[in-house]
């Protein structure tokens, strides 16, 4: 177990030592900072000073060990097309996207699992069929299309609801939150029920096809055979053997939902990271491209880390075999 | 199963006539399997409808949307001819260029397919050759290809793709139509081979230890030989049902990119960009700018999904 930690461990070190390669390298090749910060006229001597003073004139390795000690700290330096402070930058940014992505992961899940359990425990009736079929087309949408739809009926042909920014926010210390007021829920259900349509589409085809299995299992049989409820067969003994790996997936999409937000934040102008980022790849802003890369990689490294060890948790036979050979799933 | 590629034109009945390839194929059970489908045939006629459709663009296109001269603004924001301001000459209407929405289409899909098809087709011939490699070298060089993939397949497709094309943008900043095109195609490619790889690398570790490969090194078959003409054809099936779905994925990923702003420019616009131009008329009451393009990225991607789904569902024993 210990040894299988210290891997999975190890192995996401590695992940973030190769993006941080990744982010450095962008600062190496694209742009030179010394010509945005000195005017037209700096004689080369003032140049030369500067990029000494900058410690740009060291070997690349002692530079990157620089560059990862400062990432360690938060501190990518100043953004190119506002001036500000990266971290200072993403700080602001960070809460909406986070509140985003959290309804939109509750949406998906309480939308997804009981469509789930319907389609699979009425497998041969037409309402849950038209719900596969519906569920095909949420995954060939692409997602911001499904936005614009949205923004199409809701507010534009009917009004009911706005179709950008987080309305009113309150500051809750360094955290500005939309939750807290009605205007901000008004404004986060558009942009959340469009993130949210992949994840549930894919929540509920995974619930179902993890039902349909359980459903077949001996114990399910089992279970009938001891003259046990519909209810208790289907909830208690089915439902509750397919939650491991529905909650596995759903873990993992929770950075994938960031990640996707990007689109989410274009279309419905959500002062969110993503648009921050794309604000930055369309300029090219090279401190904010490489810091929101690094953060995201955390992100992702750090939810993957605890899937794989929660797995462990929950289901014994793969601590055994994590004991062999680490094999993964 | 072993299946040959699939003829052009569908045929409902085997004549003795045709050569033995074809008479096999139509008694092949994938074939049965298809005809048999309502859904799958719908699908396949709506791709080759759409193929068809961008292949054919300039005799089919009502106007050349690319060509100055022939705008007039005095045509644009023109909705649909069949509302009350609509004109016969723009059935689908015009954008704000006085663009014709339906010519537009048509060369849209064209760069939104090449772009999806080449992405695709390069990203399963860099990914088998690395997969077969991985599969029959292994040591070092499958232990380092495997990490590589473990990484980028845990980061969603989109972000790859958008840093990559980010970083290509930031080398060629003076980028345009075609340079840009063939960014986001290596953007794409970028993104998707490790699927390839890993898929293949699995079918070969299994394949290499059969009795059949044992039997071909035996015989002295050469090492390059046995992969190319015994384990290769072995390990395509899963790769035909992982590159048709992603054909629909990367035309997806390439509207979302254009979405964005950071795919195909709008000189030459993909379904992408021409939704992306749309959108800021959505308030002024103009949909079809918008909604014709997305209708037509969906119909594309649903069809070729359609197809994928059903060849994963045809080409699987188990499900029989």
């Amino acid at each position: 177990m210990l040894s299988f930690l210290l891997r999975r461990l190890a192995q996401a070190v590695l992940v973030m030592l190769v993006v941080g390669m990744g982010a450095f390298s962008l600062f190496q090749y694209v742009g030179d900072p010394v010509s945005n910060m000195v005017g037209q006229d700096a004689t080369p001597a003032q140049r030369e000073q500067l990029h000494a003073d900058l410690g740009l004139d060291r070997p690349a390795p002692v530079q990157f060990a620089r560059f990862v000690g400062h990432a360690l700290s938060g501190d990518f330096g100043l953004s190119l097309r506002q001036g500000r402070e990266v971290s200072v930058l993403i700080a602001e940014r960070l809460p909406a996207t986070l509140e985003l992505a959290i309804v939109a992961a509750l949406i998906a899940m309480g939308a997804g699992i009981p469509l789930g359990v319907y389609t699979a425990l009425r497998r041969r009736h037409w309402d849950a069929k038209l719900t596969m079929a519906v569920s095909l087309l949420g995954v060939s949408l692409p997602t911001f299309l499904i936005g614009i739809v949205l923004i199409e009926v809701f507010s534009v042909l009917l009004g009911w609801l706005p179709s950008f920014g987080r309305g009113t926010t309150v500051q809750l210390g360094a955290w500005s939150t939309g939750l807290l007021t009605a205007d901000g829920w008004r404004h986060i259900v558009l942009p959340a029920a469009t993130l949210a349509v992949y994840q549930l589409t894919l929540v509920m085809r995974l619930v179902r096809a993890e039902m349909l299995e359980a459903l077949r299992s001996d114990y399910v049989k089992f279970a009938r055979a001891r003259g046990l409820p519909d209810r208790v067969v289907h909830f208690g003994h089915a439902l509750r053997n397919t939650l491991v790996p529905v909650l596995t997936i759903s873990g993992l999409q929770l950075g994938g939902l960031i990640a996707f937000s990007i689109i989410t934040e274009t279309v419905f102008a959500w002062p969110g990271m993503g648009s921050l980022f794309i604000q930055a790849v369309q300029f090219p802003d090279v401190p904010v491209m490489a810091a929101y890369l690094c953060l995201i990689a955390l992100v992702f490294v750090v939810i993957n880390l605890i899937v794989d060890l929660l797995y462990a948790v929950v289901d014994p036979r793969l601590r055994v075999q994590a004991a062999i050979g680490g094999a993964r799933r | 199963m072993k299946e040959r590629a699939r003829p052009t034109e569908p045929r409902t009945s085997a004549t003795p006539v045709l050569p033995l390839r074809w008479r096999r194929w139509f008694a092949s059970d994938l074939w049965v399997d298809f005809v048999h489908s309502p859904l799958t045939v719908l699908a396949a006629a709506i791709a080759l409808a759409c193929v068809c459709g961008a292949l054919f663009a300039p005799w089919l296109a009502p106007h050349d949307p690319f060509d100055l001269a022939t705008l007039d603004l005095g045509d644009s924001h023109l909705p649909p001819a069949w509302m009350a301001d609509g004109r016969a000459t723009y059935p689908l209407g015009t954008d704000d260029q006085g663009r014709d929405i339906l010519s537009g289409l048509l060369y849209g899909a064209r760069i939104s397919l090449t772009v999806g098809l080449c992405s695709v087709g390069l990203s399963v011939l860099i990914g088998v050759t690395a997969g077969l490699l991985a599969g029959f070298v292994g040591g070092v060089v499958d232990a380092a290809l495997m990490r590589l993939c473990d990484v980028m397949l845990s980061f969603p497709p989109i972000l790859i793709a958008l840093l990559v094309d980010g970083i290509g943008r930031l080398i060629f900043p003076q980028a345009r139509d075609v340079l840009a095109i063939a960014v986001l195609i290596f953007a794409l490619t970028f993104t998707d081979w490790v699927r390839y790889a890993r898929t293949v690398r699995g079918s070969t570790l299994v394949e290499r230890h059969k009795e059949y490969v044992q039997a071909a090194r035996l015989v002295g078959v050469s090492r390059w030989r046995l992969l190319r003409r015994h384990v290769l054809p072995n390990v395509l099936g899963p790769v035909l049902v992982l590159a048709t779905i992603q054909v629909g994925q990367a035309i997806i990923t390439e509207a979302t990119l254009s979405f964005l702003g950071v795919g195909v420019p709008p000189t030459n616009p993909s379904l992408g960009t021409l939704i992306r131009i749309g959108n800021d008329f959505l308030y002024a009451g103009e949909w079809w700018i918008t909604l014709f393009p997305g209708a037509a990225l969906v119909l594309i991607a649903m069809s070729v999904n359609l197809l994928g789904d059903w060849l994963r569902d045809a080409l699987n024993p188990r499900l029989k």
